[in-house]
């Protein structure tokens, strides 16, 4: 036992146990319970780099242990992408205030692509104001929780608001654990392996677009869309803070986002702002745009405009 | 092509009725055969018309129509009941009395879209046919400041993708043609108040 020590025992070294002593064996028990329970329990999660440092071969090993993970946890075939952002491409988002009839389709089709708890916490990416016409885009006179047999109600226009993928984000600055980031084509995104639940990016936020589990989400196995992004809607644990992402799973990818194929009366446009072509540009170039809370400097790539 | 040779037909018509020069006609004309050409460069999608996308839009051979919303069963082809040419005086219908025409009823009525020579297709202003999938260009030729919006994707709605292969919708998917208002909805559930959420 006196024998001199230069590091810790190594598992698997050498076959056997480097030490047959009594404490030896203890020791190596101990490491292996430990690492095993790790692995069981996803601690290892807590072990591997920010997403934006890992290498190609550590995020194909990423994904590929949270596909299984997932896949055995809601009985399906779950896939985990990774797909990077694509060159010449800077997104934006455009809303017609003049069309909105605030029928809520757009905060229900994104919990159902994105993953959201659905009840205890419940978690809306989208949220509708209600306002009044009378007194404009008015935050002092806005209701999101609003109740109604037919909208739009006389006399009130509707304002979804969700994140606003902000050129200059408050809560990417305040981040304690860089765990939030902005990404090349404008998409703020969460590593939720990273978020230590501070919640500081939530006090942060000017437009309340950040959302935290307080509770392990309820996501019904069979309501699961198993076509996920690491950094979009993929499964959350419980204590970390999540957001919209463009449906970065969907966009990524060339579609749209869930709430602008939902949207019954086509308020709601999408496309890459570096192309002169798309939809977003026509709106940009042709219509009275906006931008929510333009004095804060956060420059959006979420403009709000009117058609008419 | 035949579109681009009916409205510069019907642009040549009008100049000469307003007693328009021969050279102010060419001129029209040739005014209206550059937006056109500039319309129609790429290859339309093959005998559905002129897609939506103007000269600033989507790349045209990925826009895919919608299907049109379908007609009143058993009501198509209107040929079946009206063989010829009707009555063109202006009067309520006591057969299609399930049609509530709220389209500026005190000016138009049916036969100021449908064609009165052959039902089974609508009519442009200047009396030329256009099919019910073409729509659109009939109700342009009023809300031109939709129209315009709506062939870049800034009116109405588009799905599928933003960069690629896109599913464009009529006006008549979302408008009824004979009562054109958007109806209201009813809204899907409120979310649930914080103090809700307590378990």
């Amino acid at each position: 036992m006196s024998r001199p020590r230069t590091s810790l025992p190594v598992l698997g070294e050498g076959g056997a146990p480097a030490d047959p002593s009594r404490r030896g064996f203890l020791r190596n028990a101990c490491a292996g319970a430990a690492l095993a329970s790790l692995s069981a329990c996803g601690l290892e999660d807590f072990f591997h780099k920010s997403f934006r440092e890992l290498s190609k071969e550590d995020v194909a090993r990423v994904l590929a242990r949270l596909e299984k993970r997932y896949s055995a946890q809601y009985g399906k075939q779950v896939a985990v992408a990774g797909t990077p952002p694509r060159e010449g491409v800077e997104f934006g988002y455009g809303l017609d205030l003049s069309r909105c009839i605030g029928c809520r389709r757009c905060v229900y089709a994104c919990v159902k692509e994105n993953n959201q708890s659905r009840a205890h916490p419940q978690i809306h990416w989208i949220r509708v104001l209600e306002m009044e016409k009378a007194h404009g885009v008015d935050l002092a006179h806005s209701e999101i929780y609003y109740e109604a047999d037919q909208v739009p109600r006389p006399g009130h226009f509707y304002m979804p608001v969700q994140c606003q993928q902000c050129r200059n984000p408050p809560c990417v600055k305040v981040c304690p654990t860089q765990a939030t980031w902005k990404e090349k084509d404008g998409i703020v995104v969460i590593d939720y392996d990273w978020c230590i639940g501070c919640r500081c990016c939530m006090s942060a936020c000017p437009y309340g677009a950040r959302h935290f589990n307080w509770a392990t989400p309820t996501l019904p196995a069979e309501e699961m869309n198993p076509a996920t992004h690491y950094l979009g809607n993929r499964p959350r644990p419980k204590g970390v803070v999540e957001k919209c992402t463009f449906c970065i799973q969907r966009t990524r990818n060339g579609r749209y986002p869930a709430c602008v194929e939902i949207c019954p009366v086509g308020a709601r446009k999408f496309g890459n702002l570096l192309d002169p072509q798309s939809e977003i540009r026509q709106v940009m170039e042709t219509k009275r745009v906006f931008i929510f809370k333009e004095d804060l400097a956060t420059q959006p790539h979420f403009y709000y405009f009117y058609a008419t | 092509m035949n579109y681009l040779h009916h409205l510069l037909g019907t642009s040549a018509a009008r100049g000469r009725e307003k007693g328009g020069s021969a050279m102010s006609c060419r001129l029209l004309v040739g005014w209206t055969a550059l937006g056109l050409s500039a319309w129609l460069a790429a290859p339309a999608l093959a005998g559905e018309g002129p897609p939506p996308a103007g000269a600033a839009g989507a790349r045209r051979e990925e826009l895919i129509q919608a299907e049109p919303p379908p007609f009143t069963p058993g009501i198509f082809p209107c040929t079946q009941c009206h063989s010829g040419p009707g009555d063109k005086t202006r009067r309520e219908l006591t057969f299609h009395d399930d049609i509530k025409f709220e389209h500026d009823a005190e000016h138009r009525w049916c036969l100021d879209c449908h064609s009165n020579e052959n039902r089974d297709v609508l009519h442009l202003s200047n009396g030329d046919p256009v099919p019910f999938t073409e729509s659109y260009r009939l109700c342009g030729q009023c809300h031109g400041d939709k129209f315009r919006d709506w062939r870049v994707g800034v009116h109405g709605k588009r799905t599928g993708m933003w960069d690629g292969p896109k599913v464009y919708y009529l006006c008549v998917n979302c408008h009824n043609p004979h009562s054109p208002r958007f109806k209201p909805l009813k809204p899907e559930p409120r979310p649930l108040r914080p103090e809700e959420m307590r378990r």
